[in-house]
């Protein structure tokens, strides 16, 4: 490092890194995910779930949610300039570990094999309210509401179950109580 | 029934209605409806350029010089690529542009049609906001809102794409009426505490600085008045960046002159030292702060900016100010003068050991340099253009290099507006436009673009453009054959290997000037310098300047090495100077 040549200063302490959970209303309209999205490419941040949709139809409103990681000060950085966009209504910032806030994400498992692979597969996961969608005689399709990581765990102990296909969505994210975020 | 405008027609109803004078563009298939109607609004004049890099350039230097916003039109594909670096070069320094854009027709788009590009995807990371306007109920409305993201909060460049047949549709169109309150996305947020606050700081201070940027000028002409009137009834020493120069008069007694790494020696000694840092519209940009752990170490800071996000960007502040420059400066007059009438003498006191030190750095005198009666020195240079120039209320612009560093330091401004130079991007090339435009702005003055004969050979034949439309505009071309800041950091950082910094062939300026239709001026000794720069300014038509000066003279102070604002390299007439070394390498 000492020998580079850039012209550009020298990196200082780089901060701790943080998992971040960033809430942001928008106009439903095209290209504004994109926009959002760039903030984060931008800055050479990776994404490590999105969840998209309209939540008001008659406002046009979608509720875009991020997880990302990423030292305070550009996570500071990127909400400021989330907030600068011309779609963008509000922008609310939580860390994985708030407890008060629930984070859900959902799966859907496709299992394959006999009676007694698939009963065990939804044993491995019955902890966590399995709703088998649809079965035939050889395959279950069987889908869980959790959190990332007992989403993690499930999908790691089907595999002995005859798993052949996953299928997650990103995290969403809301406040516990009465209280909404403004 | 309401009447129906086409599309095209909408567009220069837009136009007429925001006050828009001058448009500078190139034309091409996807905006032929919009050029078929310019016949139809004479209030409106189009400046042709010869490339939309130019036409961008054009437009800023409009924009800057005349505090409106500048527009642009271009057509699809090439057209909007070429615009992308003015476009990119206006939103790193905060210039107002509405670029119209012409696309393919609507039912093409995405189908590789020609002269198609994603117009809005390559623009969406260099503009404030962008718009695909593919209803043409939705075209009227979706300009007039693109000059409002323009020019309110931090101000920024915006492009609207607009398909062929939008162009030919029609529509109603409904008169806009400016809304008084415009700021929609950026409000004043700031409180009579925050100013209290501020006032407190400045009442306990005894070595305090302005740090002054770009958004005083931003701010308006009232911003640099009332600036004036703060640093005057508070007795405090003023330095400025590259973009606040001319917001504070440079031949003032308490202005340091400009900071940073190019900067002078007691402004960036004072930033070092001081304990209380008030930086009003400047975003700490690193080529300001050097080594960002040493910047500064025993100030409070107070950050005063419009764009929330430049807040605690780069530096950690102890008092940040989100507000226009103008009303907060306003605001922070009236209460001083409310609650300490007496400010300025009862603080004299206390901060007059300060001006004893900042005094004793001055006497340094770092912008010096050793002249020569054998070889035009170009500091020299600029210092016989200023002189020479200074009382005729003049426009400088400059291309990015070594010149636009002695421009910045020899070249004193006394109001903003008069300085439209490329800090943040630092596009070469940017100079010649922009004086086009500047021109365009105030037809009777003098507009000068201080120049280096590689970054001017980019956007020369924007040369073109002046002699079409009679433009005056000088180019003076200080020209070592070098790409010269280039060739600097070579023989500081890389053994004096000068790879590929030397142009073996260069045009001959004075022809060249001469093929374009304008007037050619030579100057290769000091003794005639001065009689050929008023020759250059008594001619009434653009004249390219060819001004050969010393070809190894290096640009001096300098803030080196990995180093703080307290340790910079003098210049050539210092003993101690140290060499720079390892580590110290990565920060020139």
């Amino acid at each position: 490092m000492s020998k580079s040549k850039s012209a550009y200063s020298i990196p200082g302490k780089m901060g701790k890194l943080d998992t971040h959970i960033i809430v942001v209303w928008v106009d439903n309209e095209a290209g504004v995910l994109a926009r959002v999205v760039g903030l984060f490419s931008g800055r050479g941040y990776n994404i490590e779930s999105l969840a998209v949709a309209e939540v008001d139809m008659r406002l046009n409103i979608s509720r875009i949610t991020i997880v990302t990681t990423g030292t305070p000060q550009v996570i500071e950085q990127i909400k400021l300039q989330l907030k600068k966009l011309v779609p963008v209504h509000k922008v609310a910032d939580f860390k994985r570990e708030d407890k008060n806030v629930i984070f859900k994400e959902m799966a859907l498992f496709k299992v394959v094999g006999s009676n007694k692979t698939k009963e065990k597969a939804l044993k491995a996961c019955k902890k966590y309210n399995a709703v088998i969608l649809d079965k035939t005689k050889k395959s279950y399709v069987i889908q869980i509401t959790a959190l990332r990581r007992e989403i993690d765990i499930i999908s790691k102990n089907l595999k002995k179950f005859g798993l052949v296909s996953v299928s997650r969505t990103g995290a969403v994210a809301m406040t516990r109580g009465s209280e909404i975020f403004k | 029934m309401p009447k129906l405008y086409s599309g095209a027609e909408i567009v220069f109803k837009c136009l007429e209605d925001q006050g828009v004078e001058f448009i500078f563009g190139y034309p091409g298939g996807a905006v032929l409806p919009i050029y078929d109607e310019l016949k139809n609004f004479n209030s409106i004049k189009h400046i042709l350029v010869r490339h939309e890099q130019g036409a961008g350039h054009a437009a800023e230097g409009y924009a800057r010089s005349s505090g409106k916003p500048g527009v642009l039109l271009v057509t699809s594909g090439p057209g909007a690529t070429n615009a992308v670096t003015a476009l990119t070069d206006a939103y790193m320094d905060s210039v107002p542009l509405v670029c119209i854009s012409g696309q393919v027709p609507t039912h093409l788009i995405g189908t590789d049609a020609f002269q198609e590009c994603d117009t809005t995807g390559i623009t969406r990371p260099c503009t404030k906001h962008n718009w695909l306007v593919k209803d043409i109920n939705d075209l009227g409305k979706t300009i007039h809102k693109a000059f409002e993201v323009a020019t309110t909060g931090r101000p920024g460049p915006v492009l609207v794409d607009i398909p062929k047949d939008v162009q030919f549709k029609k529509s109603k169109y409904i008169n806009f009426k400016k809304q008084k309150k415009l700021n929609g996305k950026v409000h004043n947020k700031f409180s009579q505490k925050n100013i209290d606050e501020l006032i407190k700081l400045m009442d306990k201070a005894s070595k305090p600085i302005f740090y002054t940027g770009g958004g005083v000028v931003n701010s308006g002409p009232r911003a640099s008045e009332l600036l004036r009137e703060l640093v005057n009834i508070t007795g405090f020493p003023i330095t400025s960046t590259l973009q606040g120069l001319g917001s504070y008069p440079g031949e003032d007694s308490q202005f340091l002159g400009m900071l940073g790494m190019h900067g002078s020696y007691e402004a960036n000694n004072a930033m070092h030292d001081c304990d209380l840092m008030i930086n009003i519209g400047a975003r700490f940009d690193d080529r300001i702060t050097g080594k960002i752990d040493e910047f500064s170490p025993k100030s409070k800071k107070v950050h005063i900016d419009i764009d929330p996000s430049s807040i605690n960007k780069n530096v950690k502040v102890d008092l940040p100010i989100v507000g226009d420059v103008a009303e907060v400066i306003s605001f922070t007059i009236k209460t001083i003068k409310k609650i300490k009438p007496n400010f300025a003498k009862s603080n004299k006191q206390k901060i007059s050991k300060w001006w004893e030190k900042i005094q004793k750095w001055r006497s340094i005198n770092s912008f010096d340099f050793v002249n020569s009666t054998e070889t035009i020195k170009p500091q020299y240079a600029i210092q016989r253009l200023y002189e020479l120039t200074k009382n005729k209320d003049t426009y400088v612009t400059t291309e990015v290099g070594q010149h636009q560093m002695w421009a910045a330091q020899h070249y004193k401004f006394d109001k903003p507006n008069r300085w439209m130079t490329s800090g943040g991007l630092g596009t070469m090339g940017y100079g010649l436009p922009a004086a086009v435009g500047v021109q365009v702005a105030h037809p009777k003055k003098l507009v000068i673009d201080i120049a280096g004969e590689a970054s001017v050979l980019m956007t020369m034949q924007e040369m073109s453009t002046a002699v079409q439309y009679n433009l005056p505009i000088k180019i003076f071309i200080l020209n070592n054959e070098y790409m010269g800041m280039v060739r600097q950091w070579q023989e500081l950082l890389h053994d004096k290997n000068y790879s590929e910094s030397y142009t073996a062939a260069l045009p001959d300026f004075v022809k060249l000037a001469e093929a374009y239709g304008c007037v050619g001026i030579r100057a290769t000794k000091p003794e005639e310098l001065d009689d050929k720069i008023i020759e250059m300014i008594n001619t009434d038509r653009p004249v390219i300047f060819d001004c050969l000066v010393d070809k190894e003279e290096n640009c001096f102070p300098m803030i080196p090495s990995g180093k703080p604002h307290n340790q910079m390299l003098l210049g050539p007439k210092d003993q101690k100077q140290n060499k720079i070394t390892g580590k110290g390498k990565i920060l020139v």
